[in-house]
């Protein structure tokens, strides 16, 4: 394996750690299966056929992978979820729906190198037991639909999927399924629901856990496309060697991706913890636009709680309590937590002070009006409210009271629906309010306060006239 | 107008339900992807055609068609573009971008609803939509023209992108 | 009155074989069975706990989040750490700061319950403010005022007032769904209630949600429509006016309404019903919840089939022939009329055919009214349908057993009615008193002309008929909804009917009719009251022994063994023992 050259302007930054996107924007890297078994691929699947499949959970385990979704739920720790009597099939689903804002890093492996993900998902599928998987692309990456499937056939072709794969007895069919534009598809059990061909309405947990009661009420194992990308150099290197990378509890390298106002936006893999949020933003990004300054920085995803640019940040406890500002924060998921915000899915969008809070709150709030899937209450009607309110504060028709309605709008939502899209469409508005309360309330008017600007009352009184009007024409002469 | 799926689309159909031993309802969503891929859209006909293929009430099958932007229930224009709308792209600039690429592609946007999102342009070459999020917030402002994908399209960058298509 | 509480150790349910489970209730500990849903085991301790999406005989979504409780839990223990406990056995309690729904969960050993917290109360105020936001707020036009699980939820839960300044999302109004029901969409809270019903029940899944967010709208598909034989059930869940049904909506103020439990007779199930009357007039017939009979549907032919009630053919007065015409006449003379003509015939000449459709009141009373004349032809009109997979019997008379029972008539009803239709036609008949039946229906089989040929003809009816046409005496008699009375039905079950509206115009309730009669032919008989009725009939047939028309109950008793079962009843049965719904 040669050391691998990077095309023009897209060579890693000193400080990345290139494990997942080794061959991402490489010299002479293209998407076909003979590119990857020169460079050994394919040689971890046979090595994790030679163990047993607890045994690769085991070094899943042992490595302390974090889910690479968003949630950051340890991978091996999910698959033992699986009920230890279970008797039903087992599936797999790749979740490839990228599409928390701010995060572009599944498009790359998808679209560059697909036996990689392949690679993880069949060793994936090897540990938890199952022989069917489906690897769920957004419907926004119609490329990578077919790279993906042209992958799949090259490695039924060599052996490395269909029946009795090289030889271990194991048999694997695995076939994409394309969304359609729904971002709520990537939470797990709406892109089952998805899958099975419904409306992807998330379902209630408890009892629907996925690993128990999943696609087709049976066990159903659901990873995001870096996450099984780990896995495949987790068995290469061994659990307990992964783990050395990063920091403790936060193991192993993830993949960084920052948009927004930074001179030099884009991907960065890097061990996770090991960077702070100015090495990212400062060194790896080439800082903000001259003369500009950090207003605030969404850490993890446009669901993740903004962090004002000019705040300080207390983590640990007692003695070991230390004060961090914005910069100075680790990217990794135990503090970007004691920040009071989170890792997320580490799409990093950074906000300079030329911007409007309000203006970015309501293209936050439009975003998640427009993806809510409108099954449970709380969700449905209170993220268009929220949309609603936050135009209001844009086109300067909103009052100072109308800040605290969203903020209380918000908390109405917050921990109380079906799935974890009531915190991720909540969470901006409650951040945003708490951060930025001043300028919200800047761009409202005061002489609005208590007008009311909703004519229903009167509407209704016209309606039941009306009504009532139609009535009398309508009612028949009594015959004499 | 008769409304006939012809045998080779049919074929990959078939083949692509097989990909779902278990339920074929799960076909849904790859039938509606080879169909409008196919037509253009999804008519009344096209949903009633793939619910009577996976043995489902037409309703089930208009429930998922109506949920996902993805799909379409009017044709679009030849070539179909959509301009994320989200975040860091709008920050990049993807509201001027589309005001440029409806200036450019002669597309009035003014009768575009909730219901009816997609406004084409008066000879039918160009429809436009704005889009949420699609995954490359670093490179902004992005689009997609059918299903090719365009990174940092500035409002200058309009024109060349659409002599692209003829 | 709420169970028992744990120091009186009284189980709440009555398989023991279930293990039981301590939960803490707003303070209180009770014991329940391992399984049962947070929202039954508060219900059954008298704290309800406000929905909309659950319903216990459908799947449970969880969409609505009006039932969200604040929900504790033992803490947690560290390996080998003994639980610490109060003097009662339980363990502290360790609340959780997310709500739970409690309708999809189950309960668990020293699970706490919040009915009444601030942080249920705050969910309760939130969700009430959310749901209305986009709802219509035109309660005073609405159908559904007075029934509306909104509005009632709102004076319990609600804030009273909205901080809503912007415009409401507009959806589709008065939208024909089917051949009895109208949708408008912007009363939907879609809880999925009818969506459910028509996939889980009625296994016709033509309702579905299309659109998405907030602008999500339940519709059928362009071209079909919800019109399967149980489709007005979905309007009776549905908590809000977003279903309505085309014969009741818009035709009286549901809190005008006095409801009657009673039961549906128009096949063999009997359903059990509430009649929604008001000043003798029924407007609805909805079910009434019955897991030995119904479930908690009806079909729609059954709830429908009232209006008959109010027909023009009502009939309001007894009849008598004269010269070939008929006229009104009291109550006196029409039966010391129908007395006379009847007495002048022997035994063997008289034929009395009696409706299954009658009660076992008023067949016990036909059956005395049958010796007294020592009448040696009895049939009634059997009526042979279809059953369906759901509810409908293959009887579409209500009291078939009740007949055979009281009438004591055995083996193939068909060819008694057969014999009484020679007789008639030979001459050996010379006499037909006909008791709810017309006899010109194809089912009963008579022709004009050979009832032409009888010197007597008594007709009990609601309604005038052919038959009633050609009678020399005409008794109006009641309709099912303006009587008290019991039948059983095809499962053998004893059931009662209740008194909704007072009978038509001078007609009366058919067991004083044939009491009279019965009077005017052979005397008294010490009958006053209903109750009498059925004190005798408990007395004279065995079936009925030690019963009384209140013993019965709202319920009924099962009273004999016909081994019919109840086709959706079964599936009900699995899916609760499959844990999917609650039953």
């Amino acid at each position: 394996m040669s050391e691998p050259t990077y095309k023009a302007g897209k060579q890693p930054h000193a400080n990345e750690y290139r494990l997942i996107f080794r061959n991402i924007d490489r010299e002479g890297w293209d998407t076909s299966i003979d590119t990857y078994l020169n460079e050994g691929g394919y040689g971890e699947l046979k090595k994790a056929l030679g163990m047993e499949p607890g045994q690769v959970t085991n070094e899943v385990k042992a490595s302390g992978l974090r889910g690479r979704g968003g949630a950051g739920f340890p991978t091996g720790v999910k698959w033992t979820f699986i009920p230890p009597n279970n008797t039903k099939p087992v599936y797999l689903i790749c979740n490839a729906d990228e599409s928390e804002p701010g995060t572009f890093k599944d498009r790359y492996i998808l679209h560059q190198d697909p036996h990689q993900l392949l690679e993880g998902l069949i060793i994936a599928c090897f540990a938890v037991g199952a022989h069917l998987a489906y690897i769920y692309i957004r419907e926004e990456f119609p490329e990578a639909a077919q790279i993906v499937e042209k992958a799949i056939s090259e490695a039924k072709a060599k052996g490395f999927l269909g029946k009795d794969i090289q030889g271990s007895g194991f048999d694997l069919e695995v076939y994409v399924h394309r969304g359609a534009g729904a971002y709520i598809c990537g939470e797990e059990t709406g892109l089952i629901e998805s899958l099975e061909g419904k409306r992807p309405y998330p379902r209630i947990k408890p009892p629907y856990f996925p690993a128990a009661m999943g696609l087709y009420m049976c066990p159903t194992i659901v990873n995001n496309v870096e996450t099984l990308c780990h896995v495949k150099h987790i068995v290469k290197m061994g659990g307990e060697e992964y783990a050395k990378l990063g920091t403790p509890r936060n193991t192993g390298t993830r993949i960084l991706c920052v948009s927004g106002d930074v001179r030099k936006p884009g991907y960065f893999e890097v061990e996770v913890g090991k960077i702070t949020m100015g090495q990212l933003i400062n060194d790896m990004c080439g800082g903000l636009k001259e003369g500009r300054k950090i207003k605030a920085v969404i850490p993890g995803g446009s669901s993740a709680k903004v962090l004002r640019g000019d705040e300080k940040y207390t983590i640990g406890k007692g003695d070991d309590a230390k004060e961090l500002s914005l910069l100075e924060i680790p990217m990794d998921f135990d503090t970007l937590m004691a920040c009071g915000s989170m890792a997320g899915s580490g799409g990093v969008i950074v906000i300079d002070d030329s911007r409007s809070i309000s203006w970015v709150l309501n293209n936050i709030n439009n975003f998640y009006a427009h993806e809510s899937c409108g099954q449970c209450t709380p969700c449905r009607e209170g993220s268009l409210w929220m949309k609603k309110i936050s135009d209001r504060i844009v086109a300067g028709t909103a009052s100072p009271e109308d800040v605290d309605t969203l903020d209380s709008v918000a908390r109405n939502i917050d921990g109380r629906t079906i799935c974890a899209f009531g915190e991720a469409c909540s969470w901006p508005t409650e951040s945003f309010v708490a951060k930025f309360r001043d300028e919200l309330t800047a761009d409202t008017k005061a002489d609005l306060s208590g007008t009311l600007l909703n004519p229903e009352s009167k509407l209704a009184a016209a309606h039941l006239k009306s009504q009532q009007e139609a009535q009398k024409t309508e009612a028949k002469p009594v015959a004499v | 107008m008769s409304f006939t799926v012809p045998q080779e689309l049919e074929k990959e159909i078939d083949e692509r339900i097989t990909h779902y031993p278990v339920s074929k309802r799960s076909a849904v969503l790859p039938i509606l992807h080879a169909l409008q891929h196919h037509f253009g859209y999804l008519s009344e006909e096209a949903v009633e055609w793939t619910a009577a293929k996976l043995e489902l009430q037409p309703i089930k099958v208009l429930e998922v068609v109506t949920f996902y932007p993805g799909f379409r229930q009017e044709a679009p224009g030849k070539y179909h573009i959509r301009v994320c709308r989200t975040l860091s792209c709008a920050m990049a600039g993807s509201y001027e971008l589309m005001e440029a690429l409806c200036e450019k592609g002669e597309i009035d946007r003014s009768a575009v609803s909730h219901h009816h999102p997609i406004a084409v342009g008066k000879d039918g070459k160009f429809s436009i939509e704005f889009a949420e999020c699609l995954a490359s917030c670093g490179f902004g402002p992005v689009c997609m023209v059918n299903d090719e994908f365009h990174e940092n399209v500035t409002p200058d960058k309009v024109e060349d992108l659409l002599s692209k298509y003829e | 009155m709420p169970p028992a509480a744990t120091d009186e150790k009284k189980p709440t349910a009555e398989t023991p074989a279930v293990p039981m489970v301590n939960v803490q209730i707003d303070g209180q500990w009770y014991q329940f069975p391992k399984g049962t849903r947070m929202i039954e085991a508060c219900r059954q301790v008298g704290k309800d706990v406000p929905h909309y999406c659950y319903h216990p005989k459908l799947t449970s979504p969880g969409n609505c989040r009006m039932c969200l409780v604040e929900m504790g839990m033992p803490p947690r223990l560290a390996p080998g750490q003994e639980p610490e406990k109060d003097g009662e056995g339980h363990q502290p309690i360790q609340w959780i700061p997310r709500p739970a729904i409690a309708c999809a969960n189950t309960v668990a050993e020293n699970m706490g319950i919040r009915t009444d917290s601030e942080l249920t109360r705050g969910c309760r105020h939130g969700v009430m403010e959310l749901l209305l936001i986009n709802h219509p707020l035109d309660c005073p036009i609405c159908d559904q005022a007075g029934e509306c699980r909104l509005q009632e939820f709102s004076v319990e839960h609600g804030t009273g007032g909205s901080r809503f300044r912007e415009q409401k999302v507009k959806k589709p109004k008065n939208v024909d769904i089917g051949p009895r029901i109208r949708l408008d969409d912007e009363r939907c809270i879609m809880c999925s209630r009818c969506v459910r019903f028509t996939d889980e029940i009625a296994d016709d899944p033509v309702l579905g949600f299309t659109e998405r967010g907030s602008h999500t709208v339940l519709a059928v598909h362009p071209g079909h429509e919800l019109a399967n034989n149980y489709s007005l059930n979905t309007v009776d869940i549905c908590p809000v006016g977003a279903l309505t049904s085309n014969d009741f909506r818009f035709q009286m103020r549901v809190w005008f309404l006095k409801e009657t439990k009673s039961i549906c007779t128009d096949c063999g199930r009997g359903c059990n019903t509430l009649i929604g009357s008001r000043e003798g007039r029924v407007y609805r017939q909805t079910p009434r919840e019955n897991n030995d009979v119904n479930s908690a549907w009806m079909c729609d032919h059954g709830r429908l089939n009232f209006h008959y009630l109010d027909s023009e053919l009502r009939l309001s007065a007894p009849l008598v022939k004269d010269e070939g015409v008929h006229k009104e006449s009291t109550w006196p003379k029409a039966i010391q009329r129908a007395a006379t003509a009847l007495k002048a015939h022997g035994g063997s000449e008289i034929a009395v055919v009696v409706s299954s459709r009658m009660t076992n009141e008023e067949l016990f009373m036909a059956k005395r009214l049958i010796d007294t004349l020592g009448a040696e032809h009895v049939a009634t009109v059997p009526r042979a349908g279809e059953p369906d997979a759901y509810l409908i019997a293959a009887d579409k008379n209500p009291n078939t057993q009740g007949a055979r029972l009281i009438l004591g008539l055995e083996g193939d009803l068909a060819a008694g009615l057969d014999s009484v239709r020679r007789g008639v036609a030979d001459g050996r008949i010379k006499a037909v008193v006909t008791l709810q039946e017309d006899l010109l229906t194809p089912e009963a089989g008579f022709d004009a002309q050979t009832l032409d040929g009888l010197e007597a003809l008594v007709v009990l009816h609601l309604l005038a008929n052919p038959t009633a046409q050609m009678a020399s005496v005409v008794l109006p008699g009641a309709g099912f909804a303006e009587k008290r009375g019991s039948m059983i039905n095809v499962t053998g079950r004893l059931q009662r009917l209740n008194k909704a509206t007072e009978p038509f115009g001078q007609s009366l309730d058919d067991w004083e009719i044939l009491r009279d009669l019965i009077q005017a032919i052979g005397g008294g008989n010490g009958i006053y009251l209903i109750e009498d009725v059925f004190k005798q009939l408990a007395a004279g047939v065995e079936e009925f022994e030690g019963l009384t028309l209140s013993k019965i109950g709202d319920l009924g008793v099962p009273l004999i063994e016909t081994g019919e079962t109840v086709p959706l009843l079964e599936r009900e049965r699995e899916r609760i023992a499959k844990g999917q719904i609650v039953g």
